[in-house]
């Protein structure tokens, strides 16, 4: 826990409009090289304005951090870094996949060939062996029969393969962190439990950091080993994800557990 | 079981396009009491919003529908539109269905007026009721769907359901956009307005938790198809089918234990897409 965290938020402060309140308010976080960090909130509490600061990906043109705001990866400060350093980060050093798939993905291109321009813009060197790369991702993504895939196009393709392609190009160039926002929240529960053990099992087999951010208690309890619960614009309460889930100390954690409807244990029909 | 049911619906097959593929809804059989909640749980394309629609008169169907005994496929359009007003609807996003021009108090007055349940120099008052009703404030009518924040909006479109006094409301997927601590609250209405009033649930999710938060009986749906039929307490806790084991073990709960629990399902083949083209 004494080495340089690779992502350190600290005193995160996001504000959007002189008149409002920030949408985010001292927000100080660390996710740990090779661990899997959740950030818990409802609409409105700011966990996903605090996960696209990390790549900036805030619209800045009306966007303000406070001015002792930094958010650190690898020890290099983000915050205060020209955009043009901050392209060499997203997607070589951090990345991010988003609820919607189709959002990301261009309609009228095969799937192959996007993650294929990913890939080859951060390592133009691997440009010949791109395609060999690219169906070795698909199918590292649980993608079955990923060359047919390479060249199909998104709409042939079902929500959870769409989103394993997504999962794909995030991951082409090797990221330390990959940063999830709702990354399963669309998708059937079968598919999101596969979904989830797709992410995990690559982030053990690469050693890459995973910040989810999700509104759902229980992709926390699948999924991570540590988490903030946001509220309102602020970190309310962390710790160690079981922990959270057995003995939450903030009402707030409290009456977001005591709202979930339970189907395992004892808690039939209420009425 | 009760001899007449409020609902029954026996095999029930629904098609789209040109009924050579695999219908969407494949010889369904269920039955709903007054005053219960019949849950129908399945993943996308299962089927389950297509029998909702067919129960709705909104689709054409194979199968029998009978509506207090009266079958639905057989009654003239009159009789219709009369059986509608005491079966009502309100789906997942409260804002496509509202209209953003119109304040929320004509909206839901409008089925009253139609149904010529009311008279309208009455109605303004039912309105405030029903409002107050719903957890809202009777003054709130005067505005507009975009000044209310999600749960609200559902909750107008629950009020407007109820100004009708419907004895079967098909509710599709009602609380699935919502935050978790609000969903807690619309569940919560629903349940007492079923007390209070007797209303029947035909009651549509994706969320077992909160099906079986809400039902007396639980329809798991397949591809088309039930698979498996039961009361809450026998489909959850002695599930028989495999699909629905798996989809009681997929469920992600906010239990340290649920990280070790192993998938047991192929997830490509809960995708009727990809079943499809294995068959072909």
């Amino acid at each position: 826990m004494s080495e340089t965290p690779l992502l350190e938020i600290r005193d995160l402060t996001v504000r959007f409009s002189e008149s409002a309140p920030p949408a985010v308010r001292g927000v100080s976080l660390r996710v740990d090289a090779g661990t899997r960090v959740g950030i818990i909130g409802e609409s409105g509490s700011g966990k996903s304005v605090t996960a696209m600061s990390v790549l900036r990906l805030n619209d800045e043109r009306i966007a303000h951090y406070g001015e002792d705001s930094s958010i650190k990866l690898d020890g290099r400060e983000l915050l205060k870094a020209p955009m043009s350093a901050i392209q060499g980060v997203r997607g070589a050093e951090a990345s991010m996949i988003f609820q919607d798939p189709m959002s990301v993905l261009n309609p009228v291109f095969r799937v192959g060939h996007q993650v294929r321009d990913v890939l080859v813009a951060h390592q133009p060197g691997l440009r010949k062996k791109a395609r060999a790369l690219v169906i070795e991702s698909l199918d590292a993504v649980g993608i079955r029969n990923p060359s047919a895939v390479y060249r199909q196009y998104p709409h042939e393709l079902s929500g959870g393969m769409r989103q394993r392609v997504m999962i794909a190009m995030a991951i082409a160039s090797s990221p330390r962190l990959l940063i999830a926002d709702e990354a399963t929240s669309a998708l059937d529960v079968t598919v999101q439990a596969a979904v989830l053990e797709t992410i995990g099992a690559l982030a053990d087999d690469r050693g890459m950091a995973v910040l989810m951010i999700t509104h759902d208690m229980g992709v926390v309890a699948r999924f991570c080993d540590y988490v903030y619960v946001m509220y309102d614009g602020e970190v309310v309460e962390s710790g160690a994800a079981e922990d959270i889930l057995t003995s939450p100390q903030h009402d707030y954690t409290k009456k977001l557990l005591a709202s979930v409807p339970r189907l395992h244990g004892d808690q039939p029909r209420t009425a | 079981m009760n001899p007449s049911p409020l609902l029954e619906i026996t095999d029930l097959t629904v098609r789209y396009g040109t009924g050579k593929q695999k219908p969407a809804v494949d010889n369904v059989s269920l039955s709903l009491a007054a005053g219960e909640t019949l849950g129908l749980v399945g993943e996308s394309g299962s089927g389950k919003s297509t029998v909702a629609r067919a129960v709705l008169g909104l689709m054409p169907f194979e199968g029998t529908i009978k509506y207090q005994g009266e079958n639905l496929a057989q009654v003239s359009p009159t009789r219709m539109r009369a059986i509608r007003s005491d079966l009502q609807m309100i789906f997942q996003d409260p804002y496509a269905t509202l209209d953003p021009r119109m304040t929320v108090g004509r909206q839901i007055a409008e089925p009253m007026l139609v149904h010529k349940i009311v008279a309208r120099s009455g109605v303004s008052q039912r309105v405030g009721e029903l409002l107050e009703q719903v957890g809202l404030a009777p003054d709130m009518a005067v505005r507009y769907p975009h000044e209310f924040s999600g749960g609200q909006r559902q909750r107008v479109a629950i009020a407007r359901a109820l100004g009708v006094s419907p004895s079967l409301i098909v509710c599709d997927e009602p609380t699935s956009a919502l935050d978790v601590s609000v969903q807690a609250q619309v569940l919560e209405l629903l349940q007492e307005l079923q007390r209070t009033q007797g209303i029947a649930y035909l009651f549509i999710a994706h969320n077992l938790g909160v099906v079986r938060a809400m039902s007396h009986q639980v329809a798991v749906m397949y591809l088309g198809e039930i698979v498996e039929y039961g009361t809450s307490d026998e489909v959850f806790s002695n599930p028989q089918h495999p699909y629905t084991q798996a989809l009681i073990d997929a469920v992600l709960e906010p239990d340290p234990s649920s990280r070790h629990r192993a998938l047991t399902i192929d997830a490509d083949l809960t995708s009727p897409i990809t079943v499809m083209r294995r068959g072909e």
